[in-house]
């Protein structure tokens, strides 16, 4: 690309001449051409990356200090929370983190759901994000088995069974899984190393997630393509200094979370040493897994209330070829983004009511909600692809749009002052 | 800086260079705070912890041990040696010139009472237990101990005497509680 700017002299020449880590820097987080309107909503990839680094390292350090076995499993994470230097601050921020992980997540999922950012050229970037979210459930499930309190004993015992519901083979699953015929020491033990060896392969997705990304560069609110220089703005100093601002906010939220509310989104039996005699009363799991949850509860019969738990993630994979509509951008698609907004708030139901016993009037809301979930995926977003007109508004170019009265007033006001 | 291929029409006619260090400062300052004080609070996790630290004295009687013999202790999860000596070991100890020993201290600044010798016994090469705490074990060359790793011989005062090892035995911090038991650590 740019030789001139390339050719550095000394150590760091020698070094990149050889292996060129500093041109690829260069080329990846200073000179990176990015379109030159991307919002708030564009800070979330970065701190999740983030978030996965933080939670490595306080995983690692945890790792040193926690031992997976039944009779002292629990003793070792009070141990830690009580005897250890700042072990109380090191699992408080591993513990939140994984929240703060899916919260950030899911809005940089819903954010690619509302921009089109899983349409041509993203499919394979899109897909590559779905299975890191794959990889995350099954890496945070298995790390809350491991302070083996109540929760941690009986969300294992149930999730587990999810797997004797296939005819046939189902028992034999669990019992795989197990390692023996109950959810016990095997079943802890591998459940540990899985839980430090899954970190690293969701590293290694998100390295090819970013170069999928870099192939075509980010989409942006407009959803219009990058149409010359123009368009784009270099990554360093303008979205460094916005991912830094943005990490500043989040590290407020995370850390007033760590200090003033540690266990706000943990659930109190699990203070509770596991008991294989009793189960608690309500059996609840993680708040990011409650909408799934809510799913499974909502069909009376127990292999197709797996599938459909399961089908609920994995949709998410077919999105690019259920959603053919040419324009990427909701801010475009009026219908569209009404249908959006009622799928989140339809999702935050399901979170809802997932929380609340089966029974009664939450039963209903639960396959009320259920049916949207995939009649979104399914049914409104091909018949909107094919129905949904293109609307006059799209503009022309991102600069285009940045400039356009109808884009955005505000812009203009400023100009005006 | 490369000049920009924007197309900003109302540039900034003057930059203000102070409040842009002020800035810079600022923010670089509050990070390398921030990021200084999680890293060491995450590091220091890793330093010997209020249980680690809670083992950290052992108390011994002494009075079943008969002149002549030895007894191994656990203090911080090291053995400790103590060892009874009879008078011509404390002797063949204190007739030693101290100027000829590669590391010079005398019999009477390694005991609290010469009838006692208590040493942490990690040889101080690479950290073997040496050999000497039992009926049989090889005593080394000056009747002490001696270390099967690499060689090294101590004598009746856990000095080193010949071999690689570079120090005497450590004296580990004790006290005599009464005449027959000593706290260590």
């Amino acid at each position: 690309m740019d030789n001139q700017e390339n050719k550095k002299v000394g150590v760091t020449g020698w070094i990149d001449k050889r292996l060129p880590v500093f041109t690829f820097i260069n080329h990846n987080l200073r000179d990176y051409p990015t379109p030159k309107n991307l919002n708030y909503f564009w800070n979330f990839g970065s701190l999740a990356g983030i978030t996965l680094v933080i939670m490595i390292v306080t995983g690692i350090l945890l790792a040193m200090q926690y031992t997976a076995n039944t009779d002292i499993a629990f003793d070792s994470v009070e141990r830690i929370m009580r005897d250890v230097n700042n072990g109380w601050l090191l699992r408080y921020i591993h513990m939140n983190g994984a929240s703060m992980f899916f919260i950030i997540v899911y809005i940089h999922m819903f954010r690619g759901l509302y921009y089109g950012s899983y349409k041509y050229p993203r499919e394979i970037l899109w897909m590559l994000g779905v299975v890191i979210l794959l990889l995350m459930m099954a890496t945070a499930f298995m790390g809350y088995v491991l302070p083996w309190g109540q929760m941690s004993f009986w969300g294992a015992t149930v999730i587990t069974n999810l797997f004797s519901a296939f005819p046939v083979i189902g028992d034999y699953i669990v019992t795989f899984l197990w390692g023996g015929f109950s959810v016990d020491n095997p079943t802890l033990s591998r459940f540990f190393v899985l839980h430090y060896l899954l970190p690293f392969a969701i590293v290694g997705v998100v390295a090819l997630h970013l170069v999928a990304l870099h192939q075509f560069g980010s989409n942006n609110p407009t959803g219009v393509d990058v149409k010359s220089s123009g368009d784009t703005i270099p990554f360093h100093p303008y979205y460094t200094v916005k991912d830094y601002f943005g990490l500043g906010v989040f590290l407020i939220v995370y850390a007033a979370l760590v200090f003033f509310a540690p266990n706000f989104l943990g659930h109190p039996d699990n203070y509770i040493p596991a008991n294989p005699l009793q189960t608690p009363a309500h059996i609840v799991p993680e708040w990011y897994f409650l909408p799934f949850y809510a799913i499974l509860r909502a069909v009376p019969d127990k292999l197709t209330g797996v599938l459909l738990m399961f089908a609920a993630v994995l949709v998410l994979f077919l999105l690019p070829w259920l959603d053919k509509h040419k324009v990427r951008s909701a801010t475009f698609r009026p219908f569209y983004k009404q249908f959006y907004w009622l799928f989140f708030i339809n999702c935050i139901v399901l979170g809802w009511v997932g929380a609340m016993p089966a029974e009664g009037v939450y039963v209903l809301i639960a396959r009320i909600a259920s049916v949207y979930y995939f009649s979104f995926f399914l049914i409104i977003m091909p018949l909107l692809s094919r129905f949904e007109k293109v609307s006059e508004l799209l503009p022309s170019s991102i600069s285009a749009a940045v400039l356009s009265k109808k884009f955005d007033k505000d812009v203009n006001e400023s100009y005006a002052k | 800086m490369k000049e920009l291929n924007t197309t900003t029409k109302n540039k900034p006619t003057s930059i203000d260079e102070e409040k842009r260090d002020f800035l810079f400062i600022t923010t670089t300052g509050l990070a390398i705070a921030g990021g200084g004080a999680f890293a060491w609070s995450m590091i220091d996790t890793m330093n010997p912890s209020k249980d680690v630290l809670a083992l950290s004295t052992t108390e011994v009687d002494l009075s079943p041990l008969e002149e002549g013999q030895s007894l191994t202790v656990m203090w911080r999860g090291k053995p400790i040696f103590i060892r009874h000596r009879s008078e011509s070991e404390i002797s063949s100890a204190d007739n030693v010139s101290v100027e000829d020993l590669p590391h010079k201290e005398s019999d009477e600044s390694r005991v609290k009472n010469p009838k006692w010798l208590v040493v942490v016994g990690v040889c101080s090469h690479l950290g073997c237990v040496p050999l000497g705490q039992k009926i049989g074990d090889n005593k080394g060359e000056y009747g002490g101990w001696f270390c099967p790793c690499h060689g090294s011989h101590y004598d009746t005062s856990g000095r080193i005497r010949k071999g690689p090892a570079p120090l005497n035995l450590e004296i580990p911090p004790y006290e005599f509680v009464s005449d027959d038991i000593i706290r260590i650590g």
